[in-house]
């Protein structure tokens, strides 16, 4: 006990003595969640727009107060013809152009219809896809209100109640997808790394002529990466609640159960890494490839897996991280418990067993 | 734990020791014994089944068949407490660069069990002899190479071991710095500590007591360096290691 507490800090030392690691544990987490809160965010705010009004009536301003003063748009330009918008498109500050047709007011006074067309900038579809919806909705919230006297024949209207997330906030998505992350890159690359690390410098061997036993050796490495990405799971999960308002609707116990099943899985595929990686930089590169990007991509993190083509729909299946994600979402945002999550930890476990087993196994052979 | 008795004649005793690795043969009925005191030299081209060999002396790898016992103990049965009673050395010197010449010392004095007040006394009396007290406090990366290799040496024999495995020790340091490494070999030895060396560099092979030459997995030559030479007829022991290469032929 008293070899593996010595060992264990000596282990501490290596990471506060190095800056780089301190900045990776510490400042990566802080800025990562930071980045995916603030900007890369789902929600339109101060989009750029172009106007091209031929009527310039009562109603038109109306509407177009009405747009601007919402605060999703900022008006551009003021365009007098049709031949600038091409060019004020490809300049690329304008995201979206409307336009009013002749006589506005007049034809809707007389005709009871009129035409607003909405032109967007499809390079990023999903953006245009927003801006279209939120340009629509204020139009025809201005037509309720307006006409708000008249009788309409028949009509089916879709109230929308969006569940557990009601403002559509962009950060109770990416606030559990950077935890994943987080951990993922803290647990697996570190280990994986410092790991390597002893491999490199030699210093392995003396650990292996020592009495120190192998699993002495794992746990030693594996232990201080536990405490701190546990320090880190805390951090992004206050900074989510206390910055953007990410709720923990659900038990704290399952919560931290759930992230610390998690942080193991990662230690013991950071550990697999290691019986492979004989350098740093392989470990590196191993964790950075075949960890992140599944990560960021696969695991429903970014882009729903729904959408995704078959078979990365059934690849995503062994990626830990969408279970985790998944469950995550359901502790913090629905306030769900084991009942409901318990499948998702029972894989999140079967994976931990495998991946520990393998690594185990891996490890022996090394010896061999 | 057993202590080491002081009568229990050759202190690495290795009878028909063999080593496969599926159909590979890579140790080929070794038979050899190490006195106590004695620096024993243990040469051979790359892939000769040197390093095959250190490991199961060490307590690393269990033996195919054969009879190995190294300060006592069984290489089958006891190799924790094989481990417990030797010392190693690699060539990388295998420090903790980024922690000082103090927290070496703790770290290792710790996975050896050596308890705090016994760690202390050896620690400060090993820093005067080896004039790095006033490094104490110095990141090991920082040092010159050659007070790394003594550094790397003294930590091997801080907990007192029977047996000390030197794997090419001498890796990359100057000729001179060399001599004063041995110079440091040469007095542990006479303290008792057994020296069991691999090398590349025949000067060094000449410092030995004792030399054996391995390839393709036998010993192919034991004796000392002295015999060696004039069995060979070669005034050096380049010119024996040349002559068994060239006999292989």
């Amino acid at each position: 006990m008293n070899q593996l507490l010595g060992f264990v800090k000596k282990e501490f030392t290596h990471i506060f003595r190095d800056g780089r690691t301190m900045v990776i544990l510490f400042g990566i987490p802080i800025i990562q969640l930071m980045l995916f809160g603030y900007v890369i965010t789902t929600e339109i705010k101060d989009a750029r727009i172009a106007i091209l009004d031929h009527s310039n009536d009562n109603v038109t301003r109306e509407i177009k107060n009405k747009i601007l003063s919402s605060g999703y748009f900022r008006l551009d330009a003021n365009l007098l013809n049709e031949n600038e918008i091409d060019p004020i498109f490809k300049k690329g500050n304008v995201k979206e152009v409307i336009i009013f047709e002749r006589n506005f007011a007049q034809r809707l006074e007389r005709e009871g219809e009129v035409n607003i067309q909405v032109i967007a900038d499809a390079s990023d579809p999903n953006t245009a896809q927003m801006l279209y919806n939120y340009t629509n909705g204020i139009v025809q919230d201005y037509t309720k209100k307006k006409y708000a006297g008249f009788t309409i024949p028949v009509q089916i209207k879709s109230e929308v109640r969006m569940l557990y997330n009601e403002n559509m906030v962009g950060a109770f998505m990416y606030v559990p997808g950077t935890m994943a992350l987080i951990l993922m890159l803290i647990s697996a690359m570190m280990t994986s790394i410092t790991i390597a690390r002893e491999k490199e410098m030699g210093t392995m061997e003396i650990l292996l002529v020592s009495p120190l036993k192998a699993t002495h050796i794992v746990l030693g490495k594996v232990a201080p990466y536990l405490l701190l990405s546990i320090i880190d799971a805390i951090v992004v999960v206050c900074l989510g609640n206390l910055v953007f308002g990410v709720p923990i609707r659900g038990s704290i116990f399952v919560l931290a159960f759930l992230v610390i099943l998690y942080i193991t899985m990662a230690l013991s595929l950071g550990i697999l890494i290691s019986t492979v990686a004989n350098s740093q930089q392989v470990a590196m590169f191993i964790s950075g490839f075949a960890l992140m990007l599944p990560t960021i991509l696969l695991s429903g993190f970014i882009f729903p897996i729904e959408n995704m083509p078959y078979p990365l729909q059934l690849l995503s299946n062994f990626m830990p991280p969408r279970w985790f994600i998944d469950a995550l979402k359901q502790v913090m945002l629905k306030g769900n418990g084991f009942t409901y999550i318990w499948p998702n930890i029972l894989i999140l476990s079967a994976m931990t067993t495998v991946f520990l087993v393998l690594s185990i196994k891996k490890f022996r052979l090394r010896l061999e | 734990m057993k202590e080491i008795k002081s009568d229990i004649g050759p202190i690495i005793q290795v009878k028909d020791l063999v080593k496969k690795f599926g159909s590979f043969v890579a140790v080929d009925h070794l038979t050899f014994e190490v006195n106590k005191g004695e620096i024993f030299g243990f040469l051979g081209a790359n892939g000769a089944g040197k390093t095959t060999a250190i490991r199961m002396l060490c307590g690393l790898l269990e033996p195919t068949s054969g009879a190995l016992q190294v300060a006592g103990f069984d290489g089958y049965h006891e190799r924790e407490a094989i481990k417990r009673n030797i010392g190693y050395m690699s060539q990388k010197f295998s420090l903790y660069e980024d922690l000082t010449v103090y927290e070496n010392f703790r770290l290792y004095a710790g996975i050896y069990g050596i308890p705090r007040k016994e760690r202390i006394r050896k620690t400060d009396e090993l820093l005067l002899k080896l004039k790095l007290e006033e490094s104490r406090d110095k990141l090991v990366g920082g040092l010159p190479l050659g007070w790394k290799q003594k550094l790397a040496f003294s930590l091997a024999l801080f907990h007192n071991p029977a047996v000390v495995f030197l794997d090419e020790p001498s890796g990359g340091v100057d000729p001179l710095t060399r001599r004063t490494f041995w110079d440091l070999i040469y007095e542990v030895a006479h303290q008792g500590v057994t020296i069991f060396v691999t090398t590349h560099y025949m000067d060094e092979a000449e410092y030995c007591n004792r030399v054996a030459i391995m390839s393709e997995g036998k010993i192919v030559a034991l004796d000392t360096p002295a015999a060696l030479k004039s069995y060979y007829k070669t005034d050096s022991m380049d010119g024996v290691f040349l002559k068994i290469a060239r006999n292989k032929e």
